[in-house]
């Protein structure tokens, strides 16, 4: 294609991606480095229904003028990025000064906020990818094998939990695995504790969070693979099976790489979502135990104190931890093109 | 014959028109606000007013959203119903105005103590006011024994006693979800303790002493007999394992206290027994372990005085003493004239005698309190000890309020 008629067939998409990503990301970027002009506090009386108290309060005049002066606050460089609520340099560096062990290292540095949202989301990540695309293949082996009559029942059901809007479905799952519900009573009887609760142990609440976050992505790497299956060369699957290769082979040698770019795209959309995680930490009330970058986002955009700078800091370290996720995958990508071309 | 149905139909407009102009404004109002009966009771009396466009966003989600709402030139609500906590987020941005001269002008009917004055001048009208006490089920407090505990140290002991009996497995509770409702456990009994959260006159914290480490040893002994999900259980949660029966004492909004009572989702015999008791104290101290919470509502800054005035005339009829009927008058303990406690506000009031103290309305409270709530969850779970999680809600809200400027 020639380069003009290339550059006036992107330019609606590249506007678009301009406007809607670009500037979005470039904003954040800025806001990430600016935080709130100190505050200029003064002692005040407040009074209420149940007395007055001696009390402090912000000077609103002297806060405007500072405001109006620079409306974008005061600048601050990185150091959002390594303050204790994220990079936290300084705590680290002190940890590793005095840790004894590597155990001991990590131990303390999962007392960071930072550093502990990202074991979770890390695990969560590297959990979910490869067992939805393992079990997504199964369903949509097991489903091609069907007789007709049952396959289009079999597709819908194995489809549903992906419908199902990730909040609701993990608020019922909540809801069934509290120790007095229909799932928590049945483990309490399968193992015999009967103190035994999935929301009160770490280990077991991250489980059930890989467990939901399977459960939930499955069909979507199964109804790529079915779609693929429908495309499966038919002479090589029948020269295998006369060379007298097993089930097992079968798909080992013929079917996987057939696949191979769809499993490609699904690992790279996974990585993707798995890592932005927060539906299921909310559904399931799960802060306690697990947190990640999203949630932050989250907590701090929300409620009474809007740690504005510290949301905008989050996001930037986000969108970097994706792009360093996504460097092995793209890589292979960039070497299939050149190879092809 | 015409004349005589015109001249009844005439007079017949007159008469209603007359009653409804009880509340006549001219200007718009668009309250915002948090979604519960009174709340919602409150706001009905707002739009009963007639003259203007009045509006009303009652959510569960409204911190979100009245800051932000209130912010534009001309803002999008007119009026924000908040809490003392809540205030202080309109404060700090600014977004609120000094009613002194709308109250001189219109609020004649108000009692003093309902005007919230900070820094001399009123920002806010209080109407209802709320606190956390004690519920105890009066019939398993008898079969073990027991009296109504005065102090956590007697509630520690009663479970002990109800468990040992085999009454209940988890005879205590509270609402103890990690975030702001843990965080609220610990800023009442660190209360209960006597501690100061603040070095006075500065934002510097300092709740890492002797009262924070016993706040927190109570925090865990108290949470031995409590349902091991405690760290997930908001009030829902809570008022829901309570109805159900699986509990015998625990620490509770006042407000819940109408739902708690409702015979729906429960036994005739858990709601004929759950009794309403005072705050408790602790650690031989005798400021009760809880704190004071008023509601009440504000008017937005960035509004034209005319939308100023009409939103201050309907809030004014939403509170009116003519209204506390026998609907409204159970939603909530009202600071409203000629309001008379109900059974629901035995609680409420005994706080409000016991002198306990209302919750601060320091501008980086707030900015303590989520570090709590995300800090001492470790601790709770038995991961590490108590100074070294008081160490960390320090270092937690010392970067947050260098990021607000609170603190260099």
């Amino acid at each position: 294609m020639k380069h003009s008629s290339f550059f006036w067939f992107i330019l609606p998409t590249a506007t678009a991606m301009l406007l809607f990503i670009a500037l979005p990301i470039f904003s954040v970027l800025v806001q990430s480095v600016h935080t709130p002009h100190e505050a200029v506090l003064i002692e005040t009386e407040n009074c209420g229904p149940f007395g007055c108290k001696k009390s402090t309060t912000i000077d609103q005049d002297a806060t405007r003028a500072l405001r109006a002066e620079e409306p974008l606050g005061r600048f601050v460089g990185l150091e959002i990025y390594f303050d204790r609520g994220h990079l936290a340099i300084k705590e680290v560096v002190d940890i590793w000064g005095n840790a004894e062990s590597l155990n001991d290292f990590f131990g303390d540095l999962n007392n960071l906020p930072f550093y502990r949202a990202m074991a979770f989301t890390l695990t969560f990540t590297f959990s979910v990818t490869p067992l939805m695309l393992v079990f997504g293949l199964m369903i949509a082996l097991g489903v091609n094998a069907l007789h007709q009559r049952l396959k289009g029942v079999l597709i819908f059901f194995s489809l549903l939990p992906m419908i199902v809007s990730p909040l609701i479905g993990s608020l019922v799952l909540f809801w069934m695995i509290d120790s007095r519900g229909i799932i928590g009573s049945g483990l309490q009887w399968m193992f015999d504790d009967p103190a035994l609760s999935l929301k009160a142990s770490t280990g077991l609440t991250w489980m059930m969070l890989i467990v939901y976050g399977v459960w939930h992505a499955a069909p979507f790497s199964f109804i790529v693979f079915y779609a693929g299956l429908q495309t499966l060369p038919q002479d090589t699957l029948e020269s295998a099976q006369i060379d007298g290769a097993s089930r097992w082979q079968q798909v080992r040698y013929v079917i996987i790489p057939h696949l191979m770019p769809l499993i490609t795209f699904i690992a790279l959309m996974q990585l993707m979502d798995n890592f932005r995680v927060f539906e299921p930490i909310v559904g399931f009330n799960s802060e306690a135990h697990a947190t990640s970058l999203s949630w932050f986002i989250f907590n701090d955009l929300g409620g009474e104190t809007r740690l504005l700078s510290s949301a905008a800091t989050s996001s930037v370290l986000t969108i970097i931890g994706v792009s360093i996720l996504l460097t092995p995958v793209l890589i292979r990508t960039w070497r299939d093109f050149n190879a092809k071309s | 014959m015409l004349f005589k149905k015109l001249a009844l139909a005439s007079a017949a407009i007159l008469m209603s028109g007359s009653a409804m102009a009880a509340c006549k404004i001219d200007g718009r109002v668009s309250i915002v606000g948090n979604e519960f009966p009174a709340i919602h009771a409150v706001a009905d009396g707002a739009k009963a007013c007639s003259g203007g466009e009045i509006k009303a966003n009652l959510t569960a989600d409204h911190q979100k959203i009245n800051v932000a709402g209130m912010t534009g030139n001309p803002a999008e609500y007119t009026s924000a119903i908040i809490a003392n906590s809540s205030i202080v987020a309109l404060m700090n941005e600014d977004v609120i105005r000094p009613l002194d001269d709308l109250v001189a002008k219109h609020g004649q009917a108000l009692k003093p103590n309902q005007l919230i004055k900070i820094n001399g001048k009123v920002m806010a009208v209080a109407f209802m006011a709320n606190a956390q006490h004690l519920v105890y089920r009066a019939d398993i407090l008898e079969k073990a024994g027991l009296q109504a505990p005065k102090t956590y140290e007697d509630m520690l002991a009663g479970a002990k006693v109800i468990r040992d009996k085999g009454l209940l497995q988890y005879p205590l509770g509270g609402a103890y979800k990690a975030g702001w409702n843990l965080a609220q456990e610990f800023t009442n009994m660190y209360i209960g303790h006597g501690g100061e959260f603040f070095k006075p006159g500065s934002a510097e914290v300092s709740i890492n002493n002797d009262a924070g480490v016993a706040t927190l040893e109570m925090l865990k002994a108290l949470s031995e007999y409590m349902n091991p999900d405690f760290l997930t259980h908001d009030s829902n949660a809570t008022s829901a394992e309570w109805k159900a029966g699986n509990m015998a004492m625990m620490n509770m909004w006042g407000s819940r206290m109408g739902p708690l009572k409702d015979a729906e989702q429960s036994t005739p015999e858990v709601v004929k027994s759950t009794t309403l008791g005072a705050p408790m104290t602790v650690g031989g101290g005798s400021t009760p372990a809880t704190t004071l919470w008023w509601d009440g509502w504000t008017v937005a800054k960035n509004v034209s005085d005319k939308d100023a005035e009409a939103t201050f005339i309907a809030m004014m009829n939403g509170i009116a003493p003519n209204r506390l009927d026998d609907k409204m008058a159970p939603l909530a303990v009202w600071l409203i004239d000629g309001y008379e406690p109900t059974p629901a506000a035995v609680g409420v009031f005994a706080a409000a005698n016991m002198n306990a103290t209302p919750y601060p309305m320091l501008p980086y409270q707030g900015l303590l309190h989520t570090a709590l709530g995300a800090e001492i969850i470790d601790f709770m779970q038995g991961k590490e000890s108590a100074s070294q999680a008081l160490a960390d809600v320090e270092a937690a809200y010392t970067a947050a309020a260098r990021e607000k400027g609170f603190l260099n």
